[in-house]
């Protein structure tokens, strides 16, 4: 099956010197979630920021067997949706119904389109409710909903998460794992939740100074980096008992 | 947060709000070039130019008091011209300009106060206003709310360390430009990824009717008639 996107020897480094990614290789098939593990400043975001091309590096990256490069842009960024990590960056629109217009508008839709788009976007969400609700009066719950609407009403065919459950409660989390599986794009995920990998990825890549160095299945990748903090802390709490 | 307070009238619903952007637009750029080309401000010019916006404020539905108040925002810039002129012996100007700069801010309120900005900013693309300028207030526009945003909560968290004392605020203002600039960055990078190619595609496609056709009409002949004819009626 042909990738949807794939990577080959990535190495990106920005301007003040720091080598953020140092020949990354990667491969994405259809269907697939993917976890993108890795300590703070590893190069996960870096790494995600070039699969739209918003930043560009040495190396190969191809999105649905398209070169990431300044003529292909329109039509990647059509393909590869990312979700921000702060969702305040990403709705700026005075209500929450013209924000999530505001991707399938650039692609060029009709209004009457791009509203309908909208509509069905904020419907898989499950926050249509809040269409006419001006984007800073919700709760960091509804904000990560509507700027996954936002990007969800671009159609695209890969999904980019980076950090979706960051600010919100257990049970906020816990709504949003079910959105996403309940999605049948193939997803990218950056998290430090272990928990949340475990909800709806069963591959995952570990990230160390700029180079994956483990891809595999999730629960070995976990074990073998003593990701997961609630098997370590059963540890101590054993010793000490 | 209180930073949308225009942008809360500026959703509301009155027949000025219901409006072509670019009529509106045409009408607020008549009168402020109508207030700012009368030679000598009298008080019954000024009456004139008020009672118009006082009349345009009452049919937006806009509140008065507040909208008063936003609009001496401009006093502390065209007040330090006023005093120039005051102190050299021109009073009748330095009042004139303090009048003059209250009113142009009263008219532009009322704009931003009744069309919500992106469809001021549409409105003046297909007004013809350069690109440039458009993306510009554009930007301002949401990084604005970004600063103050940032300013906000910096401030939040050095009271909580105890202060926020003049020396501490002055220091701030260097790391709120490093923040400020950072988040721009990354809201800009979220709305390329979204497909920004340079231009806001606006929901509602901006039509004008005959409702449009009167206001643009009947504003600009209000206007003139301030401007050149309301003097020579009020003396005859």
């Amino acid at each position: 099956m042909e990738p949807l996107i794939e990577v080959r020897g990535l190495r990106f480094r920005y301007p003040d010197g720091t080598l953020a990614l140092d020949g990354v290789d990667f491969v994405l098939r259809p269907g697939e979630t993917v976890a993108l593990l890795g300590p703070n400043g590893s190069g996960k975001t870096t790494f995600v920021l070039h699969l739209n091309g918003l930043l560009a590096g040495e190396g190969l990256v191809t999105v649905c067997g398209l070169p990431v490069a300044k003529p292909n842009l329109p039509a990647v960024r059509r393909k590869v949706g990312v979700v921000f990590q702060d969702a305040d960056e990403q709705l700026f629109m005075p209500t929450v119904l013209e924000d999530v217009c505001y991707g399938p508008l650039n692609l060029g839709l009709s209004p009457e389109e791009a509203r309908a788009a909208a509509e069905w976007a904020l419907a898989q969400v499950g926050i249509a409710h809040a269409r006419d609700k001006a984007p800073y009066h919700l709760s960091a719950g509804e904000k990560r909903r509507v700027a996954l609407a936002g990007v969800l009403a671009m159609r695209p065919e890969i999904l980019v998460l980076d950090e979706p459950g960051t600010f919100l409660d257990p049970p906020g989390r816990r709504a949003l794992v079910e959105v996403l599986s309940g999605l049948p794009q193939a997803k990218l995920i950056v998290t430090h939740d272990v928990w949340f990998a475990r909800a709806l990825a069963t591959r995952a890549v570990f990230f160390e100074q700029g180079r994956i160095v483990c891809d595999g299945l999730l629960e070995v990748v976990l074990v073998h980096y003593c990701w997961d903090l609630s098997a370590r802390s059963g540890t101590v709490l054993d010793s000490g008992g | 947060m209180h930073h949308a307070v225009v942008d809360r009238w500026s959703s509301g619903h009155s027949l000025l709000h219901a409006r072509d952007g670019r009529v509106k637009v045409l009408v607020c750029l008549g009168f402020l070039a109508a207030v700012a080309t009368t030679p000598r401000l009298t008080a019954l010019y000024a009456a004139g130019y008020g009672l118009a916006a006082l009349a345009a404020v009452m049919v937006a539905r806009l509140p008065l008091g507040a909208l008063l108040v936003r609009a001496a925002v401009v006093l502390p810039f065209s007040g330090t011209f006023a005093l120039v002129s005051l102190l050299a012996g021109d009073s009748p100007r330095a009042v004139a300009l303090l009048a003059k700069s209250y009113l142009s801010a009263v008219a532009v309120l009322i704009l931003v106060g009744s069309t919500p900005l992106p469809t001021i900013l549409r409105s003046l693309e297909r007004l013809r206003a350069p690109r440039l300028v458009v993306l510009v207030v554009q930007f301002l526009y949401r990084y604005l709310f970004v600063i103050s945003e940032q300013a906000q909560h910096m401030r939040l968290a050095a009271l909580s360390r105890g202060g926020w004392r003049f020396r501490s605020a002055a220091g701030a203002i260097a790391v709120l430009f490093a923040r400020s600039y950072a988040r721009a960055e990354g809201v800009h990078r979220a709305m390329l990824a979204r497909g920004f190619q340079g231009h806001l595609t606006l929901l509602a496609p901006v039509r004008a009717d005959w409702r449009d056709g009167l206001l643009l009409a009947g504003g600009w002949a209000l206007i003139a008639f301030l401007r050149w004819g309301l003097e020579g009626v009020w003396s005859r």
